[in-house]
């Protein structure tokens, strides 16, 4: 469809600031699972595509991990034309209503998006939600007309990282299945990430992408106990495999009082309200087992998830303590700025160093101890140092440790020849993605240790490339990106 | 979906299931345990398998009618279907060079330790078993132990059969008795676990023990089946869960044990008062 002409947009003719996405207010919706962010109208979603200048060298391409033509969607947009949007989207991405929600767009496309130079960027993750959104409310889907070459595939994980390279793998022809550990699909999006953020029914209805794809998931199947990697690569047939299992091993503090009751990994805690439903127990049954004084650990994402959940949990107070500053803090300022709107307080520059419990083995307290910020550590961050002297009581019932996941040592312990490095994670050649045992490939957090959903999906994109050509397909040309619905 | 292909009341309120899982049974090994889970707002219960076939592709769980989920499955019928079924997870270890050994089952623990005694049995080891329950109409798979022990000694705490009493009393007579002894594998409540190892320590007897800590996904992902172990934090799940019995901290076992009562009795009053509803007026 040829575009209609209209006057040619310069940075000096669009809107400074984003086209503002509607939200529910902070007093109602820390008492409710429903979306914070409702996403934009149409006129909102056309108010913003219109703010792209579509310039000849955007940044915004490579700043994506993968790749997904952003200034030709929004253009499509601009058009009107939201079919080929989507057609456009989904050709490098698969799960656009998920990214558009979960993808952290001012560090990477917004970064640098040239407009972002003078002005406010374009909201790409907004219009990639609009877009994703409305393929699922109009039950757009992938192209199934692909004709199967006779190589099979297996997935280890059917998280975002799995899930791309199922996805590019299917496209090429290849017969790929996944093999999911927990009773249902999805990974860290269905485990790790509430409700309010990312809706499991929008998780579940973006992956039927899959099913069209004829890509098939196998759940209750832990690999390395129920079925090894030899018996993958020797007696099942498959040519080869990834492992996309993430990092989901959660780190304690190693302080003492860490086996009293009341204390929770973030991913256990996530674990049970995400997953398991706590959140609607007693009608589901897993229960949480918290309290009402919530101590969070960490300033991570995952930390701001685990304050937010415990808001509406019905915790009385909850509190985010982190051992250096805001400035510091891992999490989205978009993350942090939600939690202190729902009535998060934060304790910056504090950490414990023991927790006491009551004489019924459940914890009471937790003795802090406050930091100062020194010289930069090797992470560039400044170093927490306790300042003598300034331990003190902090009086709470449930404390929730979000401070990072380490690798998961069941595939390890059963996959002879597995390299891993010094942290426990695999050991991948960075072009290839492949380990140390050739056919297998990792990626996402496995290889990285806790990371993002968008850099998973762009190393399950990348192990794809290479598993094609290892197993001797020529890269396709132009891989379907057709799309029917 | 599995299916339940058999399926046995050894009592009010424990029960036998054959699951048709064949991947299953071939990777199963003595100590493995599976998660259980059924309906869309089910939990995922660990339970350590009591039993595999790996030419009938079928692995056996004796399960206790203790929470509201073992409860509720009480219900499912020989020929249903369990939703979800996953494993065998844990660790499994070695059965070598046990020459001698002792196979102490309490309660619903007797059914787990039939698989390890087998094995022990297998690999030509002499086995003394003592089972515990806490009266003769709960007893199960006497058969069976008899058929895999060179001795065989039967506690009830009431006395309506065998020796009266705890299985400790059994055990720390035949500690005595055999001096060679090579290792002590015990399961069942960790009280009883606690005690079985309060009598082996003092002798200084390598003692196993198994333990059932509260799981969510049993693969090492929420950590919430954490146990001290010779001082050091262990994942009941991936690092077990048998551990070396001497080093295991029972007491803040038995307390994280008791983490969730308060929301178990809750679930269980409301499932009592949703069966009455269902009951004929």
């Amino acid at each position: 469809m040829e575009a209609p002409t209209r006057p040619k947009k310069t940075i000096k003719t669009i809107a400074k600031t984003k086209t503002a996405m509607p939200e529910q207010d902070p007093a109602v919706r820390a008492r409710n699972w429903n979306e914070v962010t409702l996403g934009y109208t149409e006129d909102q979603a056309l108010a913003e595509a219109a703010r792209c200048i579509q310039c000849k060298n955007p940044g915004c391409i490579a700043g994506c991990p993968v790749a997904i033509n952003i200034p030709g969607f929004i253009q499509a947009i601009e058009n009107r034309d939201f079919r080929k949007a989507y057609d456009v989207l989904a050709a490098d991405n698969v799960l656009p209503a998920i990214c558009g929600r979960v993808c952290p767009q001012e560090t990477q496309c917004e970064a640098v998006c040239i407009v972002g130079n003078k002005l406010e960027p374009v909201g790409i993750g907004r219009l990639e939600r609009f877009v994703g959104d409305m393929a699922l409310k109009n039950g757009w889907s992938l192209a199934t007309s692909v004709k199967r070459n006779g190589h099979k595939a297996a997935m280890i994980g059917s998280g975002p990282a799995s899930i791309t390279c199922a996805v590019d793998l299917a496209r090429a022809g290849v017969d790929v299945t996944i093999y999911e550990a927990l009773h249902t699909a999805g990974g860290v999006l269905k485990y790790g990430i509430p409700e309010f953020r990312l809706p499991e029914k929008l998780i579940d209805r973006e992956l039927e992408a899959l099913k069209g794809l004829g890509v098939k998931v196998v759940t209750n199947a832990i690999i390395g106990r129920l079925f090894t990697i030899p018996q993958l690569m020797q007696e099942m047939g498959y040519e080869t495999a990834f492992i996309g299992v993430g990092a989901g091993y959660p780190n304690l503090m190693g302080i003492p009082g860490e086996g009293l009751n009341g204390i929770f990994s973030a991913n256990e805690y996530l674990t049970r309200v995400n997953l398991m439903r706590a959140y609607q127990h007693p009608q589901s049954d897993t229960p949480t087992g918290m309290g009402k004084k919530v101590a969070v650990i960490g300033a991570g994402n995952t930390a701001m998830d685990a304050c937010r959940v415990s808001i509406r949990m019905g915790a009385e107070e909850v509190y985010c303590v982190y051992r250096r500053t805001k400035k510091e803090s891992p999490a989205r300022a978009e993350e942090v700025h939600h939690a202190e709107e729902e009535g998060v307080k934060f304790n910056w520059l504090t950490a414990p160093v023991r927790i006491l419990g009551d004489e019924r083995g459940w914890v009471r307290a937790m003795e802090c101890i406050r930091m100062e910020l020194g010289e930069p550590d090797a992470s560039g961050r400044a170093r927490p140092v306790p300042v003598n002297g300034s331990e003190f009581l902090f009086e709470v019932d449930t404390i929730v440790y979000a401070i990072g996941t380490s690798a998961n040592p069941i595939l390890a312990q059963t996959t002879p020849g597995l390299k891993l490095n010094k942290r426990g994670y695999i050991d991948v050649s960075p072009d290839t993605q492949m380990t140390s045992i050739p056919g297998v490939f990792a990626g996402g957090d496995i290889v990285t240790g806790g990371a993002t959903v968008i850099l998973a999906m762009g190393a399950g994109r990348k192990a794809a490339r290479a598993m094609l050509q290892y197993m001797g397909i020529a890269a396709v040309a132009e891989p379907a990106h057709q799309t029917k619905g | 979906m599995f299916k339940i292909v058999k399926r046995e009341q050894f009592s009010p309120v424990t029960y036998l299931w054959k699951l048709e899982a064949p991947d299953i049974a071939k990777a199963a090994q003595p100590g493995h345990f599976v998660i259980v889970r059924h309906g869309d707002r089910g939990e995922r219960v660990p339970l350590t398998i009591a039993d595999f076939d790996r030419q009938a592709g079928t692995i056996t769980l004796v399960i206790q009618a203790v929470g509201k989920t073992t409860t509720a499955l009480m219900g499912l019928k020989e020929g249903e279907y369990l939703d979800d079924l996953a494993g065998p997870l844990g660790r499994a270890r070695s059965f070598d060079k046990v020459k001698k050994v002792v196979c102490v089952g309490g309660g619903l623990g007797v059914a787990p330790t039939y698989p390890q005694l087998r094995q022990y049995k297998q690999n030509g080891a002499h086995t003394i078993s003592i089972v515990g329950f806490r009266s003769k109409d709960l007893m199960f798979w006497i058969d069976r132990f008899k058929a895999e022990s060179d001795e065989l000694i039967i506690a009830t705490d009431d006395g309506s059969f065998g020796v009266k009493g705890l299985v400790t009393g059994p055990l720390q007579e035949v500690l005595d008795r055999n001096p060679d002894l090579d290792e002590v594998l015990a399961i069942g409540p960790s009280i009883m676990m606690k005690a079985c190892v309060a009598v082996t320590k003092p002798r200084g007897v390598k003692t196993i023990v198994s333990l059932n800590p509260v799981m969510v996904d049993g693969t090492g992902m929420c950590g919430g089946c954490r146990v001290t172990v010779g001082g050091k934090m262990a994942f009941a799940c991936v690092d077990g869960p048998e551990f070396d019995g001497l080093q295991v901290d029972f007491d803040e076992l038995l307390a994280r044990a008791k983490r969730f009562d308060s929301f178990e009795r809750e679930s269980m009053r409301r499932l009592r008062e949703q069966h009455q509803c269902h009951l004929p007026k």
